[in-house]
């Protein structure tokens, strides 16, 4: 079996998990927004690793080149880094309004208000 | 030379992504974010996906960074340390890492012309220059065979935008409540040297 090939998937996988462990274990809303940010850079990596073909090129159609990587890969993830951002966006005017409402954003902070009489 | 490329940029992305969790300072937390996208978006432009590359810099490493950047500007710059013990948290992600690095045992390998990924619908696009005249296959699969998934993006785009209107412009009016509120309860204890005009205090909340 030849484990060299699978470098990519087992880096994306450290990264995927980097950014699960922030999100589960940091109390502050906005670290736990950057964990979800690097959650989702790691699937797009994972996306693109696959549309690799060996010896391959740019997919832009040229008489000089005839192998090509694969472009479906790269159209989803190119709508899917737009969609994040906007989705981050709405995720961090929440905190800011969460902010506003408890003057923290840390979580435990934000149930200590809520179960105060 | 690509390969060496790859390993370097997924090392150094490693690295990053392990100062970000350690790192307690959030607008420190934020740069290395940008940093971290620029560093992704250089990797997809060694493995060919050039388009997907000057999306990301632009877009995760640019405009992310400047909407977080806001969001610290408007709330706080440091994290409190945590309270919570680190093992159960660590625990769930060796497990779930254990169980998706055995999942990638029998995906096909790094570069293999023979994926099932690449047998499908790739080759069709790849063969589409005669029908759309454009050089670019991930622009001609992204605006015309996929055009009604990138009107559903520009759908999704817009809702956010209005979301995040609607969010922080309540707050804002909000904030204007409660100040206008303040000044009122404090209006009798204070000498406050702008009060003694009242035509100036009126002309002044107007502008408000």
């Amino acid at each position: 079996m030849d484990y060299f090939g699978l470098y990519n998937y087992w880096i994306v996988i450290f990264l995927m998990m980097t950014g699960f462990y922030i999100v589960i274990s940091r109390d502050n809303l906005i670290k736990k927004l950057i964990g979800l940010n690097i959650f989702q850079t790691s699937v797009f990596l994972l996306f693109i690793t696959m549309g690799k073909v060996k010896g391959g090129t740019a997919p832009i159609i040229n008489h000089h080149f005839d192998t090509y990587s694969n472009p479906l890969p790269h159209v989803l993830i190119l709508t899917a880094i737009v969609v994040g951002v906007a989705t981050m966006a709405v995720g961090l005017s929440l905190v800011v309004r969460i902010n506003e409402a408890y003057h923290t954003i840390e979580e435990d902070d934000i149930h200590l208000v809520e179960e105060e009489p | 030379m690509t390969f060496v490329i790859d390993i370097l940029l997924l090392a150094m992305l490693a690295a990053t992504a392990i100062t970000i969790t350690r790192l307690r300072s959030l607008f420190a937390a934020a740069m290395l974010t940008g940093v971290y996208s620029f560093l992704s978006a250089c990797w997809m432009t060694a493995l060919d996906a050039v388009d997907v590359a000057f999306t990301e810099a632009a877009v995760g490493a640019g405009i992310s960074t400047v909407i977080m950047l806001a969001a610290l500007a408007l709330t706080t710059r440091e994290e409190k340390r945590p309270k919570h013990s680190r093992i159960l948290p660590l625990f769930v992600v060796c497990a779930t890492g254990a169980v998706l690095i055995y999942g990638t045992l029998d995906m096909p390998r790094f570069g293999d012309p023979a994926a099932p990924v690449h047998q499908t619908v790739a080759p069709r696009y790849l063969q589409s220059y005669e029908e759309t005249h454009i050089p670019n296959v991930v622009t001609s699969v992204l605006a015309s065979f996929r055009g009604y998934d990138t009107l559903g993006e520009t759908a999704v785009v817009f809702t956010a935008g209005i979301g995040v209107m609607l969010l922080l412009v309540r707050s804002k009016r909000l904030k204007q409540d409660r100040k206008s509120k303040n000044n009122e309860s404090e209006e009798p204890a204070q000498d406050n040297p702008k009060k003694k005009d009242p035509k100036n205090h009126i002309a002044e909340n107007c502008i408000l």
